[in-house]
């Protein structure tokens, strides 16, 4: 299991309108788009300084692929990081604040201690 | 040396500038009770008549990021662009430039070092709403130089609350042996219990009023031996999974001093968070403004 990369993935998704788009649209494609090209690649570098051994389980894998925030937040992805990319994938096909309560209300089952986020 | 005109402590919520600035059906229906709050809030910064803004935010992963992830960073810039597409996107927030206080920003790092913070620094830092929502609500002309603070109470491993405490304190201190003619204010944000990617995410109310009428209290009195008793990194997950934000108010705590009463102290019952405003005067409350300042 890799909360990194999991929270990696997250974050350049989240910061680039472009990767955001594409997420939306082709989720399994993008996912495994990014897991090849740019899970490696270390963020203040070029292209051929990559990292060799960062990859998901299969798991975190189907969780990024079908837009799971609750298997991601179980499996301790940073929540904030989860929140808005989905706020930024979703809020646009409901009312105001319509999703983060469904959100929320979607792991209502979720009790405390929460999973750790440590990564 | 350089004068502390004032301490300032606040919620930095991203939705102030959107609803402050709607019209018609767009406006909430809390809007205008808030925009007063934060008008009479920004008075109290008014009054202090300050040259310089040092102030106290966290990063919201966005320039800071776990392949390299500080504890405290310093910035140490002529200027600093501000918000992020995500920020727009979200929150509607404009980008903004700020100028930097490059000689305040060097002295706070020699002599935090000296003192034994492990401060980290950066030269180039786009800043997030953590720093420009306090710009928004309380000096809208972003018309200050700054000295950007950045504390991490995102990423596990954090520091102990009790050393935000001690970084106040030692802000505090160096501002005012900062060798220059300027008045300084220190203004951090935080939050009070807050939840964010959970179960307990926005509610009519924030996930703990309880633990909310308490940290007023505590911020309101200075009693930061009280709070130090109360929290730990372990107990601040119990208030909603984002509250380790708290600690960005201790560090104000400790800014302000133990025992010193606020004296501006105001609240918002919003929803999913409760909005706080403090201010203190460390020399005495300004005559103007007073009037304002005491309500």
């Amino acid at each position: 299991m890799s909360k990194y990369l999991l929270d990696k993935f997250l974050f350049t998704v989240d910061r680039d309108p472009e990767l955001t788009e594409r997420y939306r649209e082709d989720p399994a494609g993008t996912v495994e788009w990014w897991e090849r090209e740019m899970a490696g690649t270390l963020l203040n570098a070029i292209a051929a300084e990559k990292t060799t051994w960062l990859a998901f389980d299969d798991e975190e894998r189907r969780a990024l692929r079908e837009h799971d925030h609750v298997a991601l937040f179980q499996m301790g992805a940073h929540p904030f990081l989860t929140l808005t990319l989905f706020i930024a994938v979703f809020e646009r096909d409901h009312g105001p604040l319509e999703y983060q309560k469904a959100y929320g209300k979607a792991m209502e089952h979720v009790t405390m201690p929460y999973p750790d986020i440590t990564t | 040396m350089a004068e502390l005109a004032a301490v300032i402590a606040s919620t930095h919520h991203p939705f102030y500038y959107r609803a402050s600035t709607a019209t018609g059906a767009d406006r909430p229906p809390f809007a205008d009770e808030w925009v007063a709050k934060i008008e009479r809030f920004r008075e109290t910064l008014t009054a202090a008549e300050p040259d310089v803004l040092v102030m106290v935010g966290s990063d919201h992963f966005h320039q800071l990021w776990l392949d390299n992830m500080p504890q405290f960073l310093v910035g140490k810039a002529p200027f600093f662009d501000a918000n992020w597409h995500n920020e727009e996107r979200e929150f509607g927030l404009p980008r903004m430039t700020l100028r930097g206080e490059e000689d305040l920003a060097a002295h706070i790092l020699r002599d935090g070092l000296d003192r034994d913070f492990d401060l980290a620094f950066s030269n180039e830092l786009r800043i997030d709403h953590s720093i420009t929502c306090p710009i928004i609500t309380l000096r809208p002309e972003a018309d200050l130089p700054i000295v950007p603070v950045y504390t991490n109470i995102f990423a596990p491993p954090m520091p102990q609350p009790k050393r935000f405490v001690q970084l106040g304190r030692a802000l505090r201190e160096m501002v005012e042996s900062w060798e220059s003619d300027k008045r300084v204010a220190i203004i951090g944000t935080g939050h009070l219990s807050l939840e964010l990617g959970g179960p307990r995410q926005f509610g009519e109310h924030g996930p703990d009023p309880e633990f909310d009428r308490k940290a007023v209290e505590w911020i309101a009195s200075g009693d930061i031996e009280g709070c130090l008793a109360e929290v730990t990194l372990e107990s601040l997950h119990h208030p909603g999974n984002a509250t380790h934000g708290f600690m960005d108010f201790m560090l104000m705590m400790g800014a302000a001093g133990e025992g010193q009463k606020a004296d501006h102290v105001d609240t918002l019952d919003l929803f999913h968070t409760m909005e706080a405003y403090f201010t203190w005067y460390p020399n005495g409350v300004p005559s103007r403004g007073a009037a304002e300042v005491r309500s």
